[in-house]
């Protein structure tokens, strides 16, 4: 036992990193999935052509690709990110191109009776958003939200990768030493990897069984 | 340092070349998570609770834990307790066993869709537990869920790079490679991002299209 409180001490300060890369990737995930999500159901053909193209290049290609691009090929144009700002970036452009979808989802399943009203008594398009759409389509994107953050936290191990030195970072330089440890490391981490995501996989639980309740059957 | 045409042209067939290993990857694993998905249904679904809860309590925890982990846990610590396997089979199962429990849960949406009476109807005309599943349930099950297996053989694609950090010569790694040597990263790192563009996106499309039709299909009844 003592060698997994051995283990425990000796990573936590890898929490840490591991903990700010994932608070500011999910606000910035979640800031450009709303932007990309109502850009891809603007009125206007070109802001629709550019969210698009955003989402399917990120989409399309693999978060680790784009962590190593940002990284070790953006200076190439003179531009050298640290590593963490570069994996804040990447994930958080990475998971925002996955939400945009879960907004996009939301907002067009809300029945189309609704906008009508709203338009019937005479709102602005950002009242119907604010007052009649958006209350509705929250509660339908919770559960998409909480399913990317869960693999927001698993692809905050990547990061490791671009040497940055977050929880991965520390468990493989432990096992490096002290190769006995190799075992307790990687099962210690895969714990306290599923203890960060264990809230978010209760309350996507619970706001699944949310989206159903109180609203009227049509 | 810029952009050099000459040189993205001279490492593109370097990097490229990694495609049958990639591909060979994606499908072995794909064939792992299709087969233990499959067992994975059949474990949860079976009366001893017991079975339910471990089958659910493992799957719960492959989901959410990092797969990059999950890789080192199989390719360096179970060597420790005698398992050892080479890079090529611990990726292949790693990657495998993680999009398994993705699987298991398209598998049962497919399943839970089935109406009722069809489990009735095959109580009723004797048949087998075997029979039931095989004969009857699954292929009625699985269908309207290829197009959701078709995502995840996608997902799966785009996250063999991860193999590279146990030394596998997939696109990044070739790439990085290629980068060390003539100390550009540029054109290399761009080219893969390129790669997995040309070869997921149409495949994306594909799925997109086959989901159209099927659910046209359903209208039309």
């Amino acid at each position: 036992m003592d060698v997994y409180a051995d283990i425990l001490v000796r990573i936590l300060p890898g929490l840490k990193v591991t903990l700010q890369v994932l608070i500011f990737s999910a606000i910035l995930a979640i800031i450009v999935a709303f932007v990309a999500g109502f850009g891809r159901l603007s009125r206007f053909k070109i802001i629709r052509f550019i969210t698009t193209i955003y989402v399917e290049l990120f989409r399309g290609t693999s978060l680790l690709v784009q962590l190593f691009w940002l990284f070790f090929a953006l200076p190439a144009f003179g531009i050298q990110f640290t590593p963490l700002f570069a994996a804040i970036i990447a994930l958080g452009l990475n998971y925002g191109a996955y939400a945009s979808e879960v907004v996009r989802g939301s907002i067009l399943a809300i029945s189309k009776g609704q906008t009508e009203a709203a338009i019937a008594l005479n709102m602005t398009y950002w009242q119907r958003m604010r007052i009649v759409i958006l209350p509705q389509a929250l509660r339908i994107m919770l559960p998409g939200f909480g399913n990317n953050i869960i693999e927001l936290i698993k692809g905050t191990s990547l990061v490791s990768l671009i040497t940055l030195n977050d929880l991965t970072y520390h468990g493989l330089m432990l096992q490096n030493v002290n190769l006995s440890y190799t075992m307790p490391v990687f099962l210690v981490l895969l714990f306290v990897y599923f203890l960060i995501a264990l809230p978010f996989v209760w309350l996507v639980r619970k706001f699944e069984k949310n989206v159903s309740k109180g609203v009227a059957r049509i | 340092m810029t952009w050099n045409w000459g040189f993205a042209i001279e490492i593109f067939p370097i990097i490229a070349s990694a495609i049958w290993l990639v591909l060979a990857v994606t499908l072995g694993a794909y064939f792992v998570a299709a087969i233990f998905g499959l067992i994975l249904t059949f474990l949860r679904r079976t009366k001893y609770k017991m079975l339910t809860y471990v089958t659910n309590g493992f799957i719960e925890f492959v989901r959410s834990t990092p797969p990059l982990i999950q890789l080192f846990f199989v390719y360096f610590a179970l060597p420790t307790i005698g398992i050892s396997l080479d890079k090529y089979t611990a990726g292949i199962l790693t990657l495998g066993i993680h999009y398994s429990t993705y699987l298991a849960e398209v598998y049962r949406s497919g399943i839970d869709a089935v109406p009722m009476g069809q489990w009735e109807a095959a109580k009723a005309m004797n048949f087998s537990k075997a029979q039931t599943w095989f004969r009857v349930i699954l292929p009625q099950a699985i269908p309207p869920v290829i197009p959701m297996m078709g995502n995840y053989l996608i997902v799966l694609f785009k996250e063999t790079p991860l193999l590279m950090a146990i030394g596998v010569h997939e696109f990044l790694q070739e790439a990085k490679l290629v980068g060390a040597e003539y100390f550009r990263y540029l054109e290399a790192y761009t080219i893969v991002g390129l790669l997995f563009l040309l070869l997921s996106y149409p495949s994306a499309m594909l799925i997109h299209y086959l989901e159209k039709r099927l659910k046209m299909k359903k209208v039309r009844g």
